[in-house]
């Protein structure tokens, strides 16, 4: 009853302002219909997620999981965080969907339909792993400004597509090519229509490696839809940022691509060190490849109890951006002592990898487990935070759970 | 005996009186405010498909609502200036973008600077202050260290 005389009385006008936008054709608004827009509809139903999920920002949306909902060998959608820069586009006609290509490094624009690049190339599979570049955005003092992801922006899933390189050779680009950007169907948090939310890219060399997809399924069903349906760029080890979502245009460019969330402190960390808090020119930013290496406990849940004289089995996922682990250790005296871990075989490249331990105690109290995973060049996993930046990127500190020996 | 009898009578019969009388404004009063706030007397006319409706989100009806300090419908602290807060920063993204953060002043504003050059945030004019002594404020950083304990454990007895 208030609500309603609360949007009866304070009118369209009021109303409005709420949406942020104009309601054109507000006056043919029958009385008493709610508008989407002011819709609250429950998140986890909406995009198919688990309820323990952690929602970290609803306009847009941000959701992330915990460390033991990313136990699957191959992430479900149902656990797989959601980040987005924008809104997700409203209507999705897939029947019409286009790619563009265009840019100063191709002979001349083309258009594929969804149809084309499902039939006109060959189609392949990979499980490619996927990291928000601010994963661990939290633990940065003094903070970073952002969504303040904990661990679980990462997600491993098995993507179907075409290779960009494939389409990219149709579509004929020149010698002066160096990078590509994504344009999408998302649209402006402020409502602008002339702005883009998100338009990032990669060096062509990673855009002609045979994993880059141009990916029309996920998990063997259509991508769902927070996850960029019915097209998406797919860019396994690098910033998922770069794996654009709902794809309409690819730029093949002479110089680095310079869309929205390229330049300035996006998705950039200083080229040279810097100590924590220290202010630095956007001159002396680099933009952020390959992610580093990292892994996930992800069983048992953090907060085990168990008696004095039973082991612990436990496992978890290992991923080093471009890289392979080469192999995960495990603490349990706070770093002092070091035992290693089974390792797995990545199913292919720039997939995560499994590794399993049994750690046994000596004693009753609290412990803690540590897990460290190497990659191919010999760089581990700092115990730590690594170097200070000031958007809080590329926290790879190894992953830690509290245990209790009763 | 005789005079305070009476004098008790009497008594009874002006106060009876007097709350009638004092029960009678009530009406007046509670009929007249009603009216103030629904001058369409629509909770008199019968229409039982937006009655319905009406039933269906209860939780967010109070738009105002603060408990234990806290504004519920945005979840910031409700200290001098978060209405203004909401007003402003509310409109393109959620408050959670907001609360979920700690910065400096300096840091704050500079976040301000960001979003008018690049994210169309208007001039915010006079609310510019409010707002910057509200965030860094309530908002402020805490030293954290370079790896903090483990925090929010909920134990529990791991199964064979």
């Amino acid at each position: 009853m208030e609500r309603r005389k609360f949007v009866q009385r304070s009118g369209l006008g009021a109303l409005s302002a709420l949406l942020g936008a104009e309601i054109v054709f507000g006056n043919r608004l029958p009385e008493g219909l709610p508008l989407l827009g002011l819709q609250d509809p429950d998140p986890f139903k909406m995009f198919g997620k688990d309820p323990q999920m952690v929602v970290l920002n609803d306009k847009p949306w941000n959701m992330e999981a915990l460390a033991h909902l990313l136990d699957d060998p191959i992430t479900p959608n149902r656990f797989m965080f959601i980040r987005n820069n924008g809104k997700i586009p409203e209507s999705i006609d897939v029947a019409n969907w286009t790619l563009t290509f265009d840019g100063e490094a191709v002979r001349s624009p083309k258009t594929y339909t969804l149809n084309d690049l499902k039939s006109r190339f060959p189609q392949h599979t990979y499980q490619l792993t996927l990291e928000c570049g601010g994963n661990g955005r939290s633990e940065f003092d003094p903070p970073a400004k952002g969504n303040q992801w904990t661990v679980g922006a990462v997600s491993c899933a098995e993507w179907t597509g075409v290779r960009l390189s494939d389409v990219l050779k149709d579509v004929g680009i020149t010698a002066n090519a160096v990078y590509i950007g994504y344009h999408a169907a998302d649209t402006h948090l402020s409502g602008d229509p002339t702005k883009e939310p998100i338009s990032r890219g990669i060096p062509i060399d990673k855009a002609m490696q045979e994993e880059t997809l141009l990916a029309f399924k996920m998990n063997g069903e259509d991508i769902p839809l927070a996850h960029g349906h019915p097209l998406r760029l797919v860019v396994g080890g690098w910033p998922a940022s770069t794996s654009g979502k709902w794809l309409t245009g690819i730029s093949v460019r002479d110089r680095v691509h310079d869309g929205e969330k390229m330049t300035g402190s996006s998705y950039r960390v200083p080229c040279e060190t810097v100590a924590p808090g220290e202010k630095v020119a956007d001159e002396d930013m680099c933009i952020i490849e390959s992610m580093p290496v990292k892994s996930l406990i992800t069983s048992p849940k953090t907060g085990a109890t168990l008696p004095l004289g039973r082991s612990l089995s436990f496992r978890g996922h290992a991923w080093a951006g471009d890289l392979q682990v080469s192999r995960v250790d495990y603490s349990i005296d706070f770093g002092s002592t070091w035992k290693s871990c089974n390792l797995e075989q990545p199913a292919n490249r720039l997939a995560w990898q499994h590794f399993s331990g049994t750690a046994s105690f000596p004693k009753k109290g609290y412990y803690e487990l540590w897990v460290r995973a190497t990659d191919s060049n010999g760089k581990a996993q700092p115990m730590v935070l690594p170097g200070w930046n000031p958007k809080g990127y590329l926290n790879n500190a190894c992953h830690r759970i509290a245990l209790k020996i009763t | 005996m005789e005079p305070e009898h009476d004098f008790h009578k009497s008594a009874r019969a002006v106060s009876g009186l007097l709350a009638m009388i004092f029960g009678f404004f009530l009406v007046i009063a509670a009929v007249l405010l009603y009216v103030m706030i629904d001058p369409g007397m629509t909770a008199f006319r019968s229409e039982p498909e937006l009655a319905q409706q009406q039933a269906a989100p209860p939780a967010e009806d109070d738009f105002d609502k603060v408990e234990d300090g806290i504004h519920v419908r945005t979840g910031f602290v409700a200290e001098e200036g978060y209405m203004t807060v909401v007003n402003n920063c509310t409109n393109c993204h959620s408050a959670l973008l907001v609360t979920q953060n700690r910065m400096s002043r300096e840091s704050w504003e500079a976040t301000i600077r960001w979003m008018q050059q690049t994210q169309n945030l208007w001039d915010l004019g006079k609310n510019e202050e409010i707002i910057l002594n509200y965030l860094a404020t309530y908002y402020a950083p805490e030293k954290k260290g370079r790896r903090q304990n483990l925090q929010d454990i909920e134990w529990y007895v791991l199964e064979n």
